[in-house]
This record gives structure tokens, C-alpha cells and sequence, in this order.
């Protein structure tokens, strides 16, 4: 370092020092913003299992919830556009309430995946009902059920309008 | 007699071999300052451009006499699709868009060779090694992870066609290729970013030929991603056209680190300062094209866009990986060897928005790289599925975007350097009087949401400002260019801002003959009609649109089913205005029973004319009219005179 640094050479340093500090304050302050909005808007997917397994954390929290139709669940409201269905992989069931009209593919034995949450009344509720939407070629397939895991983790990937 | 695939592997193993002897080349006579070894890596670089070009050829050869023989064709070919379909087949999947992006990259490292190579002799050897460095990369995909020209045997005698989403509408003809353009062509002002690192220099001429090539590939990618939400908008049937999708934001990434850095070499241009900054840019939006590139071609994110799965993604992720390795160790060793010639002195100036503009627009990259990079990481960890719901983006991003707004419209009113306060109330004050005036027109329309209304008033300050600039222009086409660009994209908020908070929609059953309303307008289902077309046969729902009691026009939204596929695709009508569009899509279709949802969403029009004057601005900018040819020299001229 010099030994003779002119007033204005300090002045510099100091403002310099200033703008570093007063940057890395923003930038903490800006990754806590982040990371609390990541938080707060997390959208987990699940499959009736896990949704079970989770228990009370299920309620409120933002869920992508895929498995199969039930066969025989669907009811129509009478009047409305909703309909109500019980969703299910291989070990669990979860009734669903939906709000909007069903989309053309939706019946029995279809794969879906439903946005919204679990309310402590004991149904889902959700806005949203997407339909598996195999971008693959296959031919269709008689009972062909995902079921398991990895496949229902295919499915919700695969499910337009995610 | 040799087939059409072994063709094909021949020219991509001769373009690996030329690229990767001219990246060698390239470094060595950089290294060594020879003249014969430029003028052979310059060689090199026309002969890869050529081999890709030649490569590309032979694959739409094929694809157009269906040789299903060629892995690639019958991966994607069909007898059966239109001629168009078959075409734009090229980079309707992984292997043969590969091939499509050596094709971009040989042509661009062509043509930077030919047109940048004046007044930068020094930096150019490097330039084009670092170039065909890329092209060796591209080439070894080609010919190994993704080759599209395996040899098929025996050969089929169909194929099942490309994607169905991608056949359901024009817009993918236009999407991809300008896409590719948008990111291809961050390769070139890479390549002078790493010559200028490595040469510890950055005159005039090598910033005008970054900024250039930087512009250009701005230009490509602005259209681009106003093409992919506009491609959302008219075939996915939600009624929107953004959603934070990994693959959006992946094309939206780079595309906000070259605009900062196009603003930052304003500022080096200028003062001499940000040398280091404007190059850590650069070679930032190179980065994050070789990550969006990943994104999207390894599957990693299986959203509508990533079709497919394969050894592909290691590859480019080592790649990326060399990038950063490399790009990070070059900056470390040489940030030093630039010096700042000058430096900032006031805050409130001109400069000095654009140092506020860089740290906005460098935070909303941050943003949208966490939201979007998060979920893989999470799931890389504990196995964990989730994703970042919309509402994180929205409530991150709205408010920096209002910010960067303020800042287009403070910014150009300011003067460069420092200014009394007296001038600061001059240049600040008037504009005021446009944001209010949009914000009133905007209220009275209806404008409620506080963040809506933000957006108006600062849109119609930056207006004002822009405006005023442009009027009393007699400065260079430059800068002409850029307020024209400065126009778009304050209407582009604006209208964003609007169309995602004034919009209303509504989901209805009809039976035949039953009408529905939505805002001024009254839809009447008519019934559906069976259509039949070589490739697919589309159940259409006939409507008839009446807005306040006159007959508009008639919407026609279907049910594709292609051949082969299980589901069909629903595609949405719009029938749009200038004023507002209403959307129709189909939710279930029955012969005398549909279920629609109907969405009526203002200024949606206005996104995309606002992201083609910005494009415009940018080609305006670039492209040297020979009525502004000659001014520009003659200035250039006294610039050369006065830096020694």
C-alpha cells in the first residue's frame, strides 16, 4: 500500500467499502425474500399414499395428488359443472371434489392428477382436474393401471396442463 | 454405392474433425500471433459451416423421399403428414434438432468469421477457437449421444409422424428455428468474450462486434419466446400464454442476462468502466443457453416441452460443466488485466441507471433460476417431487418488473455524467403528466389491481419520456433503435400487466342451440362436425360469436385425434381484437352437447406487436442503411481521433 494516498484515493475506498457492504445486505436480504416465497409456494406431488402418510401436514398445503379413477366413483352434480370421484393407488383411496367441468378423456380407470388441497372435512377440493396425456406412442391397452410409484410419477410428469 | 445414413455420419464425423483441428488451430495461432495459422483456422471455420450445411441437406432429403432407412426418419416421418409437417419434421424431436442446432452454429461461425474479422485480427484466432471449440462439442452429440442418421434394417415402410402437439399448429414452424437462432448465436460474442479475456484487451471495434452479435441473437430470442407463449396461447387451451414452465424460463433466463449486458457495454462503450462485468454477462448467457439446452433436451423436467429421455443429458451437462469451469477460472486469472479507464461519478445520471437496470435485471435472473432450478435439486437430494408454484414468480418478479419500467423511463430522461438538481427536476418532472394520463384511461377501463395500476403509471412515464426522445432525434440510428425498443417493451408491460389481471372467464355446458355470455359477447353452440384430414380427424365445435347483439364471426375449437395417438388434442379458436381477444376451448365435446370455457382477456394483442417493435428497434440498431452508413463513419472517425 502507498503510504501517501490523496483525499480523494480515501473518499474512493470509502464509498467503494460502502457499496460492497450495502451489496451484500441486498443480497441477503433479497435470498431470505426468495427462500421464504419458495416456502410459502411449494407444490408437492403425491400420490394417496403419501398424502396419507402426511397426515395433518396434507391440510392447506398446495398438492398435485395423481392416481387412478376408481371405477364406479363418479358422480355428476345435478345442475353444476362439479363432479366428485375417489382417487387411488394401489395401498390408499382419497375422495375429490372438483369444481370445474371434467375434461372430454375423464372416466373410469383414467389416470388424473388434481391441484388444490385436503380439506378436514375429509375430501380433496381442487380447481384443477388433468388428465394423463401419454405424449408416447402406445396402443391402447386393456387394464393398464399405473399404480406404483414410478409410474404414477411418470404420469403426473406426462399430464398436460401441468 | 454408400446410403443415405453413412452419408450423413461421414459429413458430421468430417465436421467434428474440422471443428475440433480448428479450435486447436485457433488457440496456437492466438497464442503464437500467426498470420497463416488465422488464416487456416478462418478456413476451418467456412469448411464446418459447409459440412453442416451439407449434413443438414441430406437429412431433409431424406425426410422428403421418407427413406425410412435413416434412424431420424423413422423416428418422425409419416407418409401420411402434410409436406409442410414433413419439413419442420427436422426439429420436431431431440436427434434431429441437434442436428439443426450444428446447422445454426456452423452458419452464424461462418458468417462472425467473414463479417467480424476487421480491425480485429488480434482477437479473432481466439475467436473462432473458442467457436469451432463449441462446434467440436455439437458435432461429437451428432455423431454419437443424439446421431439422427443410424442405419435402420431393415428399413420400416411408415413411420408414426412427429409429436401430435407440435403438428396442431403453424406457429412450430416459426418457433423452433428462431429459438435456435435466439440461442445458437450467444455462441459468437461468447467466443469474442473469452478472446478478449484471454488477450487482457477489449478495444472499440471487438465491444462493437460483441454488441452486435449480441444483438442479433437478442433480436431472435425476444421473437422467440413471444412465439412460444403465443404458441401456448393458441394450442395448449388454458388460455394463457406464461406459466413459469421450466422450458419458458430456460429461453427467458439468457435472454434477461444479454439484455443487461447489452446495457452494460452501452456503459463500457461510454466511460470505459464495467469492462469485467459486461464480459462476466456475456459469457453468463452463454451459460445459461447450454443449461436451458439441458433443461429441455434431457428430460429432466418433464413439462409440455421435453419430449424426450436419453444419454443426451450427461453430455451436455459435462459440457456445461467445462463452461463454467473454464469461464469462471478465465475470469479469476484475467478480470485483472482490464482496467477501468474512467469511472461512474454521480448516482442520479444516466450511468447510473443502468447500473440499477444490471442489478434488476441480474436479481430477476436469480429469481427465476431458484424457482426453476429448485425442485431438481430437492428431488436430487431426498427424492422429493414438488415444484414452485406460479404465485412465487408472480410475487418476485411483478415487482421488479414494475421497477425495471420506472427505470426505462427515468433512465433516458436523465443526462450521462453529472447534473445539477435544477436539470434532474427538468429532465424528471414533465413525464409525470403522461403516467397519470395513462393511469386515468386505465381506471376508467377499469383497472383495479394496485400492482395494475403501478404498471400504468409507470408505463405511461416511460412512455412519455421515450416519445419525447424519439421526436427530437438527430442522434444516431443507434440509438433510434433503441427507444423504438424502449416503446415496445414499456407496452409489452403494460399490456402483460393488464391482460393477467383484467381478464374473465367461465366455464360453461351447452346443448345445441344453447348460448352463454361472457362480457359484450353471447356464444351459441351449433353443434359439432365431424372433419376428416389425411394425417388426423377433428371433432369441431361450430359457435357463433355475437358481441352486443351483432354477429361477429363463428369459432370453431376441436378435438384432434391423430392416428397415433391414444388421446386427442384439443385445440382452442380465438377470435381476437384489438381492443381484447375472447378464447373458446373445449373441455368435453358430445354431438349436441359441449362443454366450453370461455375467457375474455384484454390486450392480448399487444404483446406480441410490442415484441415485434422490439425486434424491429433491434434490426434498426444493427442494420447499417447506407443513408446512416456514412454518418456513422465520419463520427467514428472523430471518436478514433479523440481516444488515443
Amino acid at each position: 500500500m502507498k503510504p501517501n494516498l490523496s483525499a480523494s484515493d480515501v473518499m474512493r475506498r470509502r464509498t467503494r467499502r460502502f457499496v460492497v457492504l450495502a451489496l451484500a445486505v441486498a443480497a441477503l436480504a433479497f435470498l431470505a425474500i426468495a427462500a421464504g416465497g419458495i416456502n410459502d409456494n411449494l407444490v408437492y406431488y403425491w400420490t394417496p399414499t403419501d398424502l396419507r402418510a402426511a397426515g395433518n401436514k396434507a391440510y392447506g398445503a398446495t398438492i398435485r395428488l395423481g392416481g387412478m379413477v376408481s371405477a364406479g366413483s363418479i358422480r355428476h352434480h345435478s345442475g353444476t359443472t362439479g363432479v366428485e370421484f375417489d382417487v387411488k393407488d394401489a395401498n390408499a383411496i382419497v375422495r375429490v371434489k372438483s369444481s370445474g367441468v371434467p375434461p372430454q378423456m375423464f372416466r373410469d380407470n383414467i389416470g388424473v392428477v388434481v391441484e388444490e388441497t385436503m380439506t378436514r372435512s375429509g375430501t380433496f377440493e381442487c380447481h384443477r382436474l388433468m388428465v394423463s396425456h401419454n405424449n408416447e406412442y402406445k396402443a391402447p391397452q386393456a387394464g393398464q393401471h399405473p399404480t406404483n410409484g414410478k409410474e404414477l410419477e411418470k404420469l403426473m410428469r406426462t399430464t398436460e396442463g401441468l | 454405392m454408400i446410403t443415405t445414413a453413412a452419408l450423413g455420419r461421414l459429413l458430421i464425423l468430417g465436421a467434428l474433425l474440422v471443428s475440433t483441428a480448428g479450435a486447436f488451430l485457433g488457440f496456437a495461432s492466438g497464442a503464437k500471433r500467426s498470420e497463416e495459422g488465422l488464416r487456416w483456422s478462418r478456413r476451418l471455420a467456412y469448411a464446418f459451416g459447409a459440412l453442416m450445411l451439407v449434413a443438414t441437406l441430406v437429412m431433409e432429403h431424406a425426410l422428403l423421399r421418407h427413406d425410412f432407412s435413416v434412424s431420424y426418419v423413422a423416428h418422425v416421418g409419416s407418409r401420411d403428414v402434410p409436406v409442410w409437417v414433413t419439413i419442420v419434421s427436422l426439429w420436431s424431436s431431440l436427434e434431429g434438432s441437434i442436428l439443426f442446432w450444428g446447422l445454426v452454429l456452423g452458419l452464424y461461425i461462418a458468417a462472425a468469421t467473414r463479417f467480424t474479422s476487421r480491425g480485429n485480427e488480434e482477437a479473432m484466432p481466439y475467436a473462432i477457437g473458442t467457436w469451432l471449440a463449441c462446434g467440436s462439442f455439437f458435432s461429437f452429440l451428432i455423431a454419437g449421444p443424439a446421431n439422427p442418421f443410424l442405419t435402420m434394417s431393415p428399413a420400416p415402410l411408415d413411420g408414426p409422424g412427429p409429436n401430435p402437439l407440435l403438428q396442431n399448429h403453424v406457429l412450430m414452424v416459426a418457433h423452433p428455428p428462431l429459438l435456435y437462432l435466439g440461442y445458437v448465436g450467444m455462441t459468437i460474442p461468447f467466443g469474442f468474450a473469452v478472446a478478449a479475456l484471454l488477450r487482457g484487451k477489449i478495444g472499440p471495434t471487438l465491444v462493437r462486434a460483441m454488441r452486435n452479435s449480441l444483438l442479433l441473437s437478442w433480436i431472435f430470442l425476444s421473437i422467440a419466446i413471444m412465439l412460444g407463449g403465443w404458441w401456448a396461447y393458441e394450442v395448449l387451451g388454458w388460455g394463457g400464454y406464461w406459466a413459469w414452465d421450466p422450458v419458458e424460463n430456460a429461453s427467458l433466463l439468457p435472454w434477461l442476462t444479454a439484455t443487461a449486458a447489452l446495457h452494460s457495454a452501452m456503459v463500457m462503450q461510454r466511460r470505459g468502466v464495467l469492462k469485467g462485468w459486461t464480459l462476466t454477462l456475456v459469457l453468463s448467457s452463454f451459460l445459461l443457453t447450454i443449461l436451458g439446452t439441458f433443461m429441455t433436451r434431457s428430460g429432466v423436467f418433464n413439462s409440455v416441452h421435453s419430449f424426450t429421455q436419453s444419454a443426451i443429458g450427461p453430455t451436455i451437462l459435462v459440457f456445461l460443466a467445462a463452461v463454467l469451469i473454464g469461464s469462471v477460472t478465465l475470469l479469476a486469472l484475467r478480470i485483472d488485466t482490464l482496467e477501468s479507464e474512467g469511472r461512474i461519478d454521480a448516482p442520479v445520471s444516466r450511468e447510473g441507471t443502468f447500473l440499477l437496470n444490471n442489478l434488476l435485471l441480474v436479481l430477476f435472473t436469480f429469481t427465476v433460476l431458484v424457482g426453476t432450478v429448485f425442485p431438481l435439486v430437492v428431488e436430487a437430494v431426498n427424492g422429493k417431487q414438488m415444484s414452485v408454484g406460479r404465485p412465487y414468480f408472480d410475487s418476485m418478479v411483478v415487482p421488479m418488473g414494475v421497477a425495471l419500467l420506472f427505470l426505462l423511463g427515468i433512465g433516458p430522461a436523465l443526462p450521462w455524467g453529472r447534473a445539477s438538481r435544477e436539470e434532474i427536476r427538468r429532465a424528471l418532472l414533465p413525464p409525470l403528466a403522461g403516467g397519470i394520463a395513462l393511469l386515468v384511461v386505465g381506471v376508467i377501463f377499469g383497472a383495479r389491481n394496485p400492482w395494475t395500476i403501478v404498471t400504468l403509471f409507470a408505463g405511461g412515464y416511460a412512455l412519455q419520456v421515450t416519445l419525447v426522445q424519439l421526436a427530437k432525434l438527430r442522434h444516431s440510428r443507434r440509438s433510434f433503435g433503441a427507444y423504438v425498443i424502449h416503446v415496445g417493451v414499456a407496452i409489452a408491460i403494460v399490456a402483460i400487466a393488464i391482460s393477467s389481471t383484467m381478464r374473465t372467464q367461465r366455464e360453461v355446458m351447452l346443448q345445441q342451440g344453447q348460448s352463454a355470455t361472457i362480457g359484450a359477447y353471447t356464444v351459441t353452440f351449433n353443434g359439432t362436425e365431424e372433419r376428416s384430414e389425411p394425417h388426423r380427424t377433428s371433432s369441431v365445435a361450430r359457435i357463433a360469436v355475437a358481441k352486443d347483439g351483432r354477429a361477429v364471426t363463428t369459432l370453431e375449437p376441436r378435438m384432434n385425434q391423430y392416428e397415433m395417438m391414444r388421446e386427442p388434442i384439443g385445440t382452442p379458436d380465438v377470435h381476437s381484437t384489438i381492443g381484447g381477444d375472447l378464447y373458446i376451448s373445449i373441455v368435453s365435446l358430445e354431438a349436441n352437447r359441449a362443454g366450453l370455457l370461455l375467457i375474455v382477456t384484454p390486450l392480448v394483442s399487444w404483446i406480441w406487436i410490442a415484441v415485434l417493435l422490439m425486434a424491429a428497434g433491434g434490426f434498426i440498431a444493427l442494420v447499417q442503411f447506407p443513408r446512416f452508413a456514412a454518418k456513422t463513419a465520419a463520427k467514428s472517425l472523430v471518436e478514433a481521433k479523440a481516444t488515443p
